[in-house]
């Protein structure tokens, strides 16, 4: 199977996409970049350039040019939508929400239950999150969080690129809108990635490890650090069950309760602030539903209720680690026997 | 250009659907049968009916929180939109909209919307799938003068603008944002906002149904030209207060009397065509009469209609969620 990057495989994503529904269009800022400029064509394909490409293959009447008004074009996006087109916004920074958020959760969220059912909105809004280049509190946040919130908004938070190219297949199949969330530190990732198109259902989680001394649950890039400290513990006799929801929203509760049970011993992992978050939500729906086969309190590792910092010593002190996730995992152990 | 017979017959009758309709709201809200809050449209049927007269089903408007006349003037179902109004589960939207969010995707009303400056956005929308598909859809963003302050609006100009979209953007000045007076709220104006983003933009009567109607011509027959985006500063007057139940202590004593009686839109439709003898008093009499008797008979419907079920509550969030 060929090996890609998380960027190309979202690119190819999109492209097969694109082929086989003229219906799917995609914009935002830079999204090919050089609009109106003298020099380059599709100078930029997208800010860290996973579109690269599609302009000149799909033209600029599919491959959309914004200016930098996210709340206008972003709600273009959604009034596109539930008129019959499949757009793909890319809203470049998820911190950027704060400037058109109300079109995402006031009106492409809510079409459908306040208009009784009649109206559809096959919406998908890629974005990037999360810390790790030293990119400041602007520009570094997760977020996902507040559109897990939202009735009406599916939330997509792909691992590694296999992942991210069946998840987006999907999200741009899927009649309601999706919020999809690409973390930054990840597009250089490479994997083993089929070129054939293919998805991955939404609410139905990966099961990375499989073990039976605890339980890691974990979102998005944070997978990846928690398969690394199962694969640590292992080689030290802990066996450790990773589970990725794939989505928070609709969430596979059945595999995170199962899983939960059968070790006993839970870590959530989950970049965003540690109030009202991913890791608040699982733990909260364990207790409610497997209190009494739990063998020792939940642990949660997430970032600091604080904004990211730009400085690179402390911002590499907010971002969870490999390391505390294998000592929550070694505590845990040595609790309940 | 000249309007028919039947199109100005059609006109007058969506106009006084438009005062009947509000006027019965204003009515049975007073008498406690209609939750929530609604907000009335009476005294501006003008501008809903003029511009919509240009329109068809490849046509998109995005309303706002006062969107009844606009519903109706895109030619939703009256009866329908009481139900909705009252909460019933037959409303067109079942229920779950109510006043501030009725929607007719299949007659080209995106929603009326419960935040201002919420619709120009998602108009342009439209009007980008219209663009894209090469029907010679236009999209029309009725915004209120409140709106026309809001960022998404002038996010929306621009937009619409530089992708040359065939929108018109509606700016309905009836004077006051909520309370707020226009003439205090609005810097520059409305025209000379438009050109500021390279539109024509065009300042109309609002009382007067035919100088909207002309504009609104002109601009539409312009957007499906492919002559892009433009403006119409409609200025109007709300009869009744921002929401049922304000007393408008904000208006000047005795002028609500005054524009009834010196600029109503419906007297003046009147007037206009009985003195060129386009239509004869009678005959608007009865157009009249059939208009009340649709609006009662729509009350009569929607105090009788059913409640939503219980399990309406949670259908309808998404088309396919795994629960």
């Amino acid at each position: 199977m060929p090996t890609k990057s998380f960027r190309d495989a979202l690119n190819e994503g999109l492209r097969q996409e694109m082929e086989r529904d003229d219906r799917v269009i995609i914009m935002g800022e830079d999204i090919a970049g050089g609009m109106g400029a003298p020099g380059e064509d599709d100078a930029w394909g997208g800010p860290l350039g996973v579109t690269k490409g599609l302009m000149p293959q799909f033209g600029r009447e599919r491959v959309l040019d914004t200016p930098i008004s996210e709340s206008a074009f972003i709600g273009c996006a959604a009034g596109a939508a539930v008129t019959g087109l499949r757009p793909v916004a890319e809203l470049m920074f998820v911190d950027f929400m704060g400037v058109c958020f109300d079109q995402i959760f006031n009106q492409a969220a809510k079409f459908r239950y306040m208009f009784g059912g009649k109206a559809t909105t096959p919406l998908v809004i890629r974005t990037m999150y999360g810390a790790g280049f030293r990119a400041a509190s602007q520009h570094s946040q997760c977020l996902y969080p507040l559109f897990t919130h939202i009735p009406g908004l599916k939330v997509v938070l792909p691992s590694n690129p296999y992942e991210a190219k069946g998840l987006l297949i999907q999200a741009i199949r899927d009649d309601d809108p999706v919020m999809f969330f690409e973390h930054k530190v990840l597009y250089d990732d490479e994997a083993d990635v089929p070129d054939e198109i293919y998805t991955i259902p939404f609410g139905e989680a990966n099961v990375t490890r499989e073990g039976d001394d605890a339980t890691v649950i974990a979102f998005g890039r944070m997978v990846n650090l928690a398969n690394e400290a199962a694969d640590k513990l292992g080689a030290a006799g802990i066996t450790v069950t990773v589970v990725d929801p794939r989505t928070t929203s609709p969430l596979d509760k059945e595999t995170i309760l199962e899983t939960a049970s059968e070790t006993g011993r839970v870590v959530v992992v989950d970049e965003a602030h540690p109030r009202c978050n991913l890791a608040t939500d699982i733990s909260a729906l364990i207790c409610e539903n497997c209190f009494d086969d739990m063998k020792a309190p939940i642990k949660q590792i997430t970032g600091p209720h604080a904004p990211v910092p730009f400085s690179p010593s402390l911002e590499d002190l907010y971002i969870p680690k490999v390391e505390a996730i294998e000592a929550a995992v070694r505590e845990l152990v040595g609790k309940g026997h | 250009m000249q309007l028919s017979r039947d199109e100005l017959r059609t006109a007058y009758k969506r106009m006084c659907l438009i005062r009947h309709f509000e006027d019965a709201v204003h009515e049975e809200f007073s008498a406690g049968n209609i939750p929530g809050f609604v907000h009335l449209y009476a005294g501006e049927e003008s501008s809903a009916v003029g511009v919509c007269a240009h329109l068809d089903d490849r046509d998109a408007i995005a309303s706002t929180h006062r969107g009844h006349g606009h519903c109706i003037a895109k030619g939703c179902d009256p009866k329908g939109m009481m139900l909705e109004i009252f909460g019933k589960k037959d409303g067109l939207c079942g229920g779950k909209g109510g006043s501030m969010h009725i929607a007719d995707l299949s007659k080209g009303m995106m929603g009326a919307n419960g935040i201002v400056g919420g619709g120009p956005p998602l108009i342009c929308g439209a009007a980008l799938t219209a663009k894209y598909r090469k029907t010679g859809g236009v999209a029309i963003a009725f915004v209120g003068d409140g709106a026309s302050n809001q960022g998404t609006t002038f996010e929306s100009y621009n937009l619409a603008k530089v992708w040359d979209l065939p929108v018109i953007f509606v700016v309905e000045d009836n004077r006051y944002a909520e309370s707020t007076a226009s003439a205090w709220s609005v810097g520059g104006s409305q025209v000379g906002r438009a050109n500021g983003f390279g539109m024509p933009g065009e300042e109309v009567d609002g009382h007067d149904f035919f100088a909207v109607w002309e504009s609104a011509r002109q601009a539409v027959e312009r957007a499906r030209e492919g002559g892009g985006p433009s403006l119409l500063h409609v200025k109007l007057y709300r009869y009744y207060g921002h929401f049922e139940g304000d007393a408008s202590t904000y208006k000047a004593p005795g002028e609500v009397e005054q524009v009834k009686t010196q600029f109503d839109a419906l007297d003046m439709f009147k007037q206009r065509v009985t003195e060129t003898s386009l239509l004869g008093p009678d005959e608007l009499e009865d157009i009249e009469r059939e208009a009340r008797e649709i609006i009662t008979d729509c009350v009569a419907s929607a105090a009788s209609a059913d409640a939503p079920a219980n399990s309406d509550l949670l259908t309808d969030v998404y088309v396919d969620y795994k629960f």
